[in-house]
C-alpha cells in the first residue's frame, strides 16, 4: 500500500507541476487576447474593460490559484472564443480520441504479438529476418508521410476509404470505422514495430528459462509453449510501453488528427493555442496530464497482476 | 536487424554524405532559388521546362526545396540530439551519483516534462520565442533531454557501486574526479550509440512541425512543410508529396541503419569488459 501511495503523491505532484508550467508558458505568449475578442474597432478603453471582464489584470500567481481552485471543483472555466464550458467541450472531443487511440493499439497489438511470437520462435530464421527488415524501413517513415501514402494508394488509388471526414458513432457503425481506419492505420503501422520488437527479444530470453525446457520435455506442442507459458512471462515491457504509447495518444495523435480532419481533442487544442484561447489550452493540458500519469500508475499496477513475484511486498493486491 | 553485409550500411552512410554535402553546398546549384515561383509551370512533373525534380503546386523549384530543406533537418538532426545529451547526461548523472534529494527533485522534474504534451511545448516555445531555426533547435533539443536523462540515470546506478568506483574513492579521488574520469566514460558509450536513434526521431518531430506549418518561418522549405503542402495536389501530381516523402524515408532509414550498427559495436565492446 505504502508503495501505491508514494506513487500516488508523485503523480500529483507531476499534474500540479504541469499545469503551473502550462499557466506560466501561457502568460508569456505575445498579443493579447483581449484584443483578438475585442475586435479590430474596439477603443483603448473597450479592451481595458474586457480584460478585467475576464480577470486579465490579476498577477499570474493569483489568476493560477483562481483557476486550481475552480478546477478543483471541477470548473475549468469557458471559452473565450466559443463561451461554451471548457469541461464540455473537451468532454465532446474525447470520444473522437479514445476511438482513434483504442483502434490504433488495437491494429498495432495484433500485429505486433504473432509477428513477434513467430520471430522469437526461430530468432534469425528468415521469417524473423523478413519482418525485421520491414520493421525496420516502417519506423523510418514519419506517421504523417505514411498517412499521405495511405491516402493516396487506398482513398484516391482505390477509393476504399475517404481521405478525410468524420462521421458520429450514431450514424452507423460502419460508416464511422470507414473514417477512422486510415488514421489509426498510419499510427499502428509505425508503433506496432517497437511493440513487437520488445516482445521478441523478451520472449527469446524466455524461452532460454528452465520452465521452458520442461514444458519441450513433456512434448508439448509448440504453440501451447509459447502462448500458455512463455507470452505472460515476456510481456512485461510489451505492456510499458503500450501504455506508453496511449499516454502518448491521450493527447491526440495531433498531426494525425489534422490531417484527417477528425475532431479529437489533439485538434482542440492545436487550434486552441492558435486561437489564445487559454482556459482551453490549459483545460486540455490538464486532461492529457491527467491521462498520461493515470495510464503510467495503471501500468505499474499491471506488473503486479501480471507476475506473482512483483506482487508479494504485501500491496494488498488479492 | 537487417542482414549482416556492410554493404547496407556503407549505402546509409554513403546517402547521408550525399544529403550533408548537397545542404552546405545547396547555394552553388545551379538551380532556381528555392522559393521563387514559376508562373507557367505549376507541379510540373519532374525534368519537364529545367526542373530536374518538377515543381511544387506553386511552381517553385523542387530539387531546390529539398537542398534547402535538409540544411534545416539536418542541423536540426544533428544539433538537438547533442543538446539532449549534454543536459541529459549532467542532470542524469547527477541524479544517479549523488541519489536523495537531488534525485528526487531531477525525477519529479523529468516525470513532468514527460507529462507535458510535447506538441504544446514546442508550440509555446514558438510562439514566445519566435520560430527561429535556432529556437527550433533548442526545444526540440530539451524535449530530448528527458530520455537521455534517464538512460544515463540507469547507467550511473550501475556502475556508481562498482568495485573501480570504490577504488578510486579509496586512493583519494573526490567526487568531480570519480565522475568525470570513472563514471561519465561507461556512461556515455551507450549513450552515443543512443545518439543517432534520436537523431531519427528529432528529424521526424521537426518534419511533424513543418507539416503542421510550425517549423522555420516560410520562405525557408522544410521537409514535412514539402510533404503537407503537396497534399493539395495530391491527386493530379503526387510526386509533389512523395519526393520529399523518399527522401526523408531515406534519411532517416540510414541514420536509424547507422545507429543500428553502432549500438550492435557498442554491445560487444559492452559484453567484453
Amino acid at each position: 500500500m505504502h508503495f501505491y501511495a508514494g506513487k500516488f503523491i508523485h503523480l500529483l505532484i507531476v499534474v500540479f507541476a504541469v499545469t503551473a508550467l502550462t499557466f506560466v508558458m501561457l502568460n508569456l505568449l505575445p498579443g493579447s487576447v483581449a484584443h483578438e475578442i475585442a475586435g479590430q474597432s474596439a477603443t483603448v478603453g473597450d479592451v481595458a474593460a474586457l480584460r478585467e471582464q475576464l480577470g486579465l489584470n490579476a498577477p499570474v500567481l493569483v489568476r493560477y490559484c483562481r483557476w486550481l481552485t475552480g478546477a478543483l471543483r471541477g470548473e475549468l472555466g469557458n471559452s473565450l472564443v466559443t463561451g461554451q464550458a471548457v469541461t464540455k467541450t473537451i468532454a465532446s472531443h474525447l470520444p473522437v480520441t479514445v476511438e482513434l487511440l483504442l483502434l490504433s493499439q488495437l491494429i498495432a497489438l495484433l500485429l505486433a504479438v504473432p509477428i513477434g511470437i513467430l520471430s522469437a520462435w526461430r530468432p534469425d530464421s528468415k521469417t524473423d529476418r523478413l519482418f525485421g527488415t520491414i520493421g525496420f524501413g516502417l519506423v523510418s517513415i514519419p506517421s504523417f508521410a505514411l498517412a499521405i501514402l495511405l491516402i493516396f494508394f487506398f482513398s484516391l488509388r482505390l477509393k476504399w476509404f475517404p481521405a478525410t471526414g468524420y462521421n458520429a458513432l450514431n450514424e452507423g457503425v460502419l460508416l464511422n470505422l470507414k473514417g477512422f481506419i486510415l488514421p489509426a492505420l498510419s499510427i499502428a503501422l509505425v508503433e506496432w514495430v517497437t511493440l513487437m520488437r520488445v516482445l521478441r527479444s523478451d520472449l527469446i530470453a524466455t524461452l532460454q528459462e528452465d520452465f521452458i525446457l520442461l514444458a519441450r520435455a513433456k512434448g508439448l506442442p509448440a504453440w501451447r509453449i509459447l502462448i500458455r507459458h512463455a507470452l505472460r512471462p515476456s510481456s512485461f515491457s510489451l505492456i510499458t510501453l503500450c501504455g506508453l504509447h496511449i499516454g502518448n495518444l491521450i493527447g491526440g495523435a495531433v498531426i494525425i488528427e489534422n490531417l484527417f480532419a477528425l475532431p479529437g481533442v489533439g485538434r482542440l487544442l492545436l487550434s486552441s493555442i492558435f486561437a489564445q484561447d487559454f482556459p482551453m489550452v490549459q483545460g486540455c493540458v490538464l486532461f492529457i496530464a491527467i491521462g498520461y500519469v493515470t495510464v503510467n500508475f495503471l501500468v505499474d499496477a499491471s506488473y503486479g497482476l501480471l507476475d506473482p513475484r512483483v506482487r508479494k511486498e504485501g500491496t494488498g493486491a488479492r | 536487424m537487417p542482414g549482416k553485409t556492410g554493404m547496407v550500411f556503407w549505402l546509409a552512410a554513403a546517402w547521408l554524405c550525399v544529403v550533408m554535402v548537397s545542404a552546405v553546398s545547396a547555394a552553388l546549384w545551379p538551380l532556381p532559388p528555392p522559393d521563387q515561383i514559376d508562373w507557367v509551370n505549376l507541379a510540373v512533373k519532374p525534368g519537364v521546362a529545367g526542373h530536374l525534380l518538377g515543381t511544387d503546386n506553386m511552381g517553385r523549384d523542387i530539387a531546390a526545396r529539398l537542398l534547402f530543406g535538409a540544411r534545416v533537418s539536418l542541423t536540426v538532426g544533428t544539433f538537438a540530439p547533442c543538446i539532449g545529451l549534454v543536459a541529459g547526461t549532467l542532470l542524469g548523472v547527477v541524479a544517479g551519483y549523488y541519489r536523495g534529494y537531488p534525485e528526487k527533485l531531477i525525477v519529479a522534474a523529468i516525470d513532468t516534462f514527460l507529462a507535458f504534451p510535447r506538441l504544446v511545448f514546442l508550440m509555446m516555445i514558438t510562439f514566445v520565442f519566435g520560430s527561429s531555426l535556432l529556437n527550433l533547435t533548442l526545444a526540440l533539443g530539451l524535449m530530448t533531454a528527458p530520455t537521455f536523462a534517464r538512460v544515463a540515470r540507469a547507467n550511473t546506478l550501475r556502475f556508481a557501486g562498482r568495485e573501480f568506483v570504490l577504488a578510486a574513492r579509496g586512493a583519494g579521488a573526490g567526487d568531480a574526479a570519480i565522475i568525470l574520469r570513472e563514471i561519465l566514460p561507461n556512461v556515455l558509450m551507450p549513450m552515443l550509440a543512443y545518439l543517432l536513434l534520436v537523431m531519427g526521431l528529432v528529424i521526424i518531430a521537426e518534419g511533424g512541425l513543418g507539416f503542421l506549418g510550425l517549423s522555420v518561418p516560410s520562405p525557408t522549405p522544410s521537409w514535412g512543410g514539402m510533404i503537407a503542402e503537396g497534399r493539395e495536389v495530391l491527386e493530379q501530381s503526387p510526386h509533389v508529396s512523395m519526393i520529399p516523402t523518399l527522401v526523408m524515408f531515406l534519411t532517416i532509414m540510414a541514420v536509424n541503419l547507422i545507429g543500428d550498427r553502432l549500438r550492435g559495436w557498442f554491445d560487444t565492446r559492452e559484453s567484453q569488459l
